[in-house]
């Protein structure tokens, strides 16, 4: 099993959910973030005061797949993300040793 | 007694009124989360406080008759002592009730100290602050009102123009905040942290509601039902809009946006111009003096930044640059033949005066308390927050886990079975 995680622009998660229902994913989590790549966060203005916001809004998206479905879901998720502009986010798969179902106690993909 | 000047002050008095409340949000949404209630209490504290010693003692020190050399009223009207609703304020045909014109004042005399606590947000103890508002009631701005709007009054008598209040509340506000700012230091953190208002919308709610009030606070000025209150509420509007527009181009030039921040401040500034001068200038003077207002006291909130003052919230850039704008332009603008240099020089007098004596007694007042009871919050009470500290209380709950009422809210007929946790500056930490 692996686990993908990806950190997105929030006003992508609609996108990303409806496209990870169309390849048959079952389940997610979802999780407000804040964090910055490569491109910093922005300047904020207050009575002339400039505050840089380096850490801005994000959503983590998780979820548990088989894995032969991980690189399909990988770009899925990707195309699904993907506006072309600065800060769209990073998407990554880890290697998963257990998932329990935790209502049936089912373990391994049948816990998917 | 003439109807409709008192139908217009009592309602003017009830729009001034409105503005503290205006007052609390405006601060209110510029600080930090945990520190948002802290900010309205400041404010709403001396509609309590400045309500009580205006009976006790206020009113008379202000508007009694001289005791001498126009700088204080005596106590003939202690308590109100000789006040019913059948005592006029003014002559006939002109006359309103006293009781009216005393309400109308006393609404003025609980914003001035309010607006002091824009200068010294996020870092002063609650019941120093209400002290430090009782003391300073009493020794500036009751005889510093007196100076300015009895007939006695010195600077009255020197035919100084404060029409509703440039140097009387701004100005005198201004400079007490640079003082206790002064006294108080600078918030831990102070051009290190980023400390960006928490609520814009508040902000401009706030703003609105003192641009809403203050036509009762210029207009209401007259006392009257007429031409003059006319000419300030129309002044009033012109250059309150025209200084928000100025202060959004220099932002625009300066920094490169238009921001909400810029337009409610810039409205304030205007407002504050005009207030000292709305009456003696035209339509075309008000749009000079907004434009000039919006533009310096959007210059002046820089200042702090450069000097290494920590003025929280602004008030010496807002209400002492803008309150030192109107009663000095007054003296180039006025229209009906008092202007010129001779009244530009008593303007001056008056303006550097009222900023003197509210530095100097204030500074006094805030060391006084600085060092006996303390003013400061402790480091800790400032770094968690003033709310949790001295009210007890969180601005919102933004928590999803945790707080569950059954470890709070005693059952029914267990009163008093837990009670809730006492604020832990209530210990004794001695």
């Amino acid at each position: 099993m692996k686990l993908i995680t990806a950190v997105v622009k929030p006003h992508r998660l609609d996108e990303i959910k409806e496209a990870l229902q169309a390849f048959g994913v079952q389940g997610l989590t979802v999780t407000e973030a804040s964090g910055y790549g490569r491109q910093r966060g922005h300047t904020e203005v207050y009575r002339g005061a400039e505050y840089t916001v380096d850490l801005v809004p994000k959503v983590r998206i998780e979820v548990l797949v088989e894995d032969e479905d991980a690189d399909d879901l990988v770009d899925v998720v990707v195309k699904a993300a993907r506006t072309g502009k600065i800060g769209d986010g990073k998407v990554w798969s880890v290697p998963v040793e257990t998932a329990v179902r935790v209502r049936t106690g089912e373990r391994g993909p049948d816990a998917l | 007694m003439n109807g409709a000047n008192t139908a217009f002050v009592l309602i003017s008095a009830a729009l001034v009124m409105l503005m503290t409340p205006g007052l609390a949000f405006f601060y209110g949404g510029m600080v930090r989360v945990k520190s948002a209630l802290n900010m309205l209490m400041m404010s709403f504290i001396s509609l309590g406080v400045v309500s009580l010693l205006w009976v006790l003692f206020g009113y008379s020190l202000t508007f009694g008759d001289d005791v001498g050399g126009g700088l204080l009223g005596n106590l003939d009207h202690i308590g109100f002592k000789g006040i019913d609703p059948t005592s006029l304020w003014g002559d006939k045909p002109d006359a309103i009730p006293v009781l009216a014109f005393a309400l109308f004042q006393l609404m003025f005399a609980v914003i001035t100290p309010a607006l002091i606590s824009g200068a010294v947000a996020d870092r002063v103890k609650f019941g120093a602050w209400t002290l430090f508002i009782t003391l300073w009631s009493t020794v500036v701005y009751f005889p510093v009102a007196h100076w300015v709007w009895q007939a006695d009054g010195w600077l009255f008598k020197q035919e100084v123009i404060d029409f509703a209040g440039g140097t009387a509340v701004h100005i005198n506000a201004g400079a007490a905040g640079l003082a206790v700012a002064l006294v108080l230091g600078k918030r831990i953190g102070f051009k290190k942290d980023p400390m960006r208002p928490h609520n814009l919308p508040l902000v401009m709610l706030g703003s609105g509601l003192l641009w809403f009030g203050w036509f009762g606070f210029n207009a209401g000025s007259a006392l009257a039902a007429n031409g003059t209150a006319a000419n300030m509420a129309f002044n009033t509007q012109v250059a309150t809009g025209v200084a928000m527009l100025g202060w959004l181009a220099y932002e625009r030039i300066r920094h490169g946006a238009f921001t909400t921040l810029g337009a409610a401040s810039g409205a304030v500034a205007g407002l504050v111009a005009i207030t000292p001068s709305g009456a003696a200038v035209n339509a075309w003077g008000a749009i000079v003096i907004g434009l000039v207002a919006g533009v310096v006291c959007s210059w002046a909130v820089s200042l702090k930044y450069k000097l290494g003052y920590d003025d929280s919230l602004d008030v010496v850039g807002v209400h002492l640059v803008g309150g030192l704008i109107g009663t000095l332009l007054v003296g180039v603008l006025a229209t009906d033949g008092v202007g010129g240099m001779t009244q530009l020089g008593k303007q001056a007098l008056g303006a550097f005066t009222v900023l003197l004596y509210s530095f100097a007694v204030s500074w006094i007042l805030a060391k006084l308390i600085h060092v006996t009871i303390g003013f400061r919050a402790s480091e800790d009470d400032e770094l968690g927050g003033l709310d949790q500290a001295f009210h007890a209380e969180t601005a919102y709950d933004f928590s999803a886990v945790g707080g569950s009422p059954r470890s709070t809210v005693p059952a029914a007929g267990q009163a008093g079975a837990s009670a809730p946790q006492k604020p832990h500056n209530k210990k004794v930490d001695a």
